[in-house]
């Protein structure tokens, strides 16, 4: 049996700053991770990241990451994705500066 | 030290021109990333996790006064204040915005300096002894060979597209300070008959499968130097794997076809393009080691130095642990550790830089280097300068007595910036560094050298740590290994794993007993944590760190 597809979100690299970004339902592209829209289908998640991925002068290295519903919207379920919402842990640098 | 010629700074001009144009035309859409990625990396900028990075050659690990002020310029203005030195004696920016990166490639221009192949699959910067042209030890300062090759590999058209990536060392001394035997070549000066001449290694690695280098050729003699250098990285361009990027390096190549056939080929391809080398590279090489000719050392009385060493408990222990025996009398090798407890392994902010550009200017012949062990090297500072040296360092927050010791941690940058790394490096470094300084024994330990890579890919060197670390993703959670037994000098060994892997809360813990468990096993205080595992084997020290559980409750 193929393995149950875990919910999803699109996330990039904005192609000016660098920084983490994810796609929103209104084909934004958002700072903060709970914004962002939760792709709980695999054939629209796969959609949504190739036209994620023709917005080639917004972002680079668009991708599915794994994501968890909770009330505030969508929250990483991997510490790699954690980090990416909020910055390195050595200094308050990054996303976390405006936590 | 090297200054660039017409040749050098046309080129690099031209360059950052070029760079400006493709970033210039990645933000107005006509490049995909697909197709700036590679134009990128061909110039050092790489996409992380929360930025980009830009990682600055320091080539042979040596800089001027005027280039480290530059670095500094540059953090300030279009970085957060702050830069990354690395196991490679380069410096990396974690922040600069795409817009900026152009700008920031003609600053570095401005002072002799670039990004181009520090990445890529090319010949990326050439790295050397940092103690070079300084050290008690040495037959020859091994830096004009190096500044030698990196004038031939940059931009070498048949070298552009390597089958993996390709890192070339050289020491002057039969003391390795420049891991030479963990490169793809490892070059070591040696004198024999007279004769200067190289030995040299091929495919040494650290990575997903460590080697140690292997002897090619005991005496190459030194106008055979970039003919053989490139019979070698031409015999790796037709036979490396292009196949599987994990078997792609040398050391890879080497391991499948065999140290003889490789030999036999090099040596017939050697033959080959041998004629096409006429002395205008011998010619060079003569103008290059004028401009590495020794500075004017000058005679001066010690007294003050020792009696400042009589008179400063505090100066005393520095001197102790930073200072290196230098060729000329009266003369010190300054190591300056950016390993305060508990800051990351190898960040100096703009200020720092600045406070060691002056203390260069001022009392180092203008010369400071990067070692690979992520510090700054004061090269030649008369012993009379010591205690003003000291003086300014501790106002620069950059005195810290640890050189060698316990806290002197190579870490890379892991996974709070690498968008490769499996785990973070850096927070275990500075849990560490933390913990001896509050046990206050790193001293009473001694010469220990621990390394931490926050992946398989081994930039922190881990498996030539005496205690490695290694951070993986076990099952979406952060695991650290340990191996134990790795040596990165002239007696180059692979560390052992000691067993499972340990997690973020228990790895320091784990660290601790293995240290406090040293101190119990040595046969008294001059045998260092290394000589102890050789002598002992692992047994005793996996014991230490593996104790039954109802011992481990009740710690």
């Amino acid at each position: 049996m193929p393995k149950a597809f875990t919910p999803k979100v699109v996330t990039a690299n904005a192609l000016l700053e660098g920084d983490a970004v994810w796609l929103t339902e209104d084909d934004r592209w958002t700072r903060d991770m709970a914004e962002a829209e939760l792709l709980t289908d695999e054939a629209h998640a796969e959609l949504r990241l190739l036209e994620a991925s023709a917005r080639a002068s917004e972002i680079a290295g668009a991708y599915l990451a794994d994501a968890q519903a909770t009330d505030d919207g969508p929250a990483p379920t991997h510490f790699r994705e954690a980090f990416r919402t909020r910055g390195p842990s050595n200094y308050p640098h990054g996303k976390q500066v405006d936590l | 030290m090297y200054h660039y010629n017409d040749f050098d700074e046309a080129f690099v001009r031209t360059r950052v021109a070029q760079f400006r144009s493709q970033v210039g035309r990645r933000i107005d859409g006509s490049l995909t990333e697909d197709e700036f990625k590679p134009l990128r990396l061909m110039n050092g900028l790489y996409l992380q996790l929360h930025a980009y990075m830009l990682r600055v050659a320091v080539p042979y690990g040596t800089l001027n006064s005027k280039q480290m002020r530059q670095l500094a310029m540059i953090a300030d203005r279009w970085d957060k204040g702050y830069g990354h030195f690395t196991t490679r004696q380069n410096i990396q920016y974690n922040w600069p915005e795409l817009r900026d990166v152009p700008d920031m490639l003609d600053a570095l221009a401005d002072v002799g300096m670039h990004a181009i192949q520090t990445s890529g699959n090319t010949i990326r910067n050439v790295t050397a002894d940092h103690f070079a042209g300084a050290a008690a030890d040495e037959v020859e300062d091994p830096r004009p060979y190096a500044e030698l090759l990196r004038q031939w590999s940059t931009d070498h058209p048949e070298f552009q597209f390597l089958p993996r990536k390709f890192k070339i060392a050289v020491t002057g001394a039969e003391a390795d300070r420049a891991v030479i035997r963990a490169h793809d070549i490892g070059l070591q000066v040696r004198r024999v008959d007279g004769k200067i001449g190289f030995r040299v290694l091929v495919g040494g690695g650290l990575g997903r499968t460590p080697m140690i280098g292997k002897v090619l050729t005991d005496f190459l003699p030194v106008e055979d130097l970039l003919p053989y250098c490139e019979a070698i990285v031409s015999v790796y361009n037709v036979l490396g794997r292009r196949d599987n990027k994990y078997k792609a390096r040398i050391k890879i190549t080497v391991h499948e076809t065999g140290l003889d056939e490789i030999r036999a080929r090099v040596e017939e391809r050697f033959a080959a393009i041998r004629p096409a080398f006429d002395e205008a590279a011998m010619e060079i090489l003569d103008d290059i080691k004028a401009q590495f000719a020794l500075p004017a050392f000058r005679n001066a009385e010690t007294d003050g130095f020792e009696a400042a060493r009589l008179a400063n408990p505090a100066f005393r222990a520095w001197t102790d642990t930073n200072l290196t025996p230098h060729r000329a009398e009266g003369y010190a090798i300054v190591s300056v550790s950016i390993k305060k407890h508990g800051a990351t392994p190898g960040d100096a902010s703009s200020d720092q830089m600045r406070v060691l550009a002056d203390l260069a200017q001022t009392y180092g012949h203008d010369e400071l280097r990067i070692s690979h062990e992520q510090n700054v090297i004061l090269p030649h500072v008369h012993k009379s300068d010591l205690p003003a040296v000291y003086a300014a360092l501790r106002d620069a927050d950059l005195a810290t007595a640890n050189i060698g010791l316990v806290s002197d941690i190579i870490a890379c940058p892991g996974m709070d910036y690498c968008a490769l790394a499996t785990a973070r490096s850096i927070p275990i470094a500075q849990q560490i560094a933390t913990r001896f300084e509050e046990l206050k024994l790193e001293h009473e330990v001694g010469p220990l050298k621990i390394k931490i890579s926050g992946c398989i890919n081994a930039c922190g060197h881990h498996h030539v740590g005496h205690i490695g670390i290694l951070g993986l993703d076990r099952a979406g959670v952060e695991n650290y290994q340990i191996t134990l037994g790795g040596d990165g000098t002239e007696d180059a060994t692979i560390g052992t794993r000691t067993g499972p892997g340990f997690s973020a809360d228990d790895i320091l813990p784990a660290i601790e007993r293995l240290v406090l468990g040293y101190l119990d096993l040595r046969e008294d205080a001059s045998e260092t944590f290394l000589q102890a595992y050789r002598r002992l084997g692992m047994e005793p020290f996996k014991a230490k760190l593996y104790p039954p559980k109802e011992e481990q409750d009740a710690a």
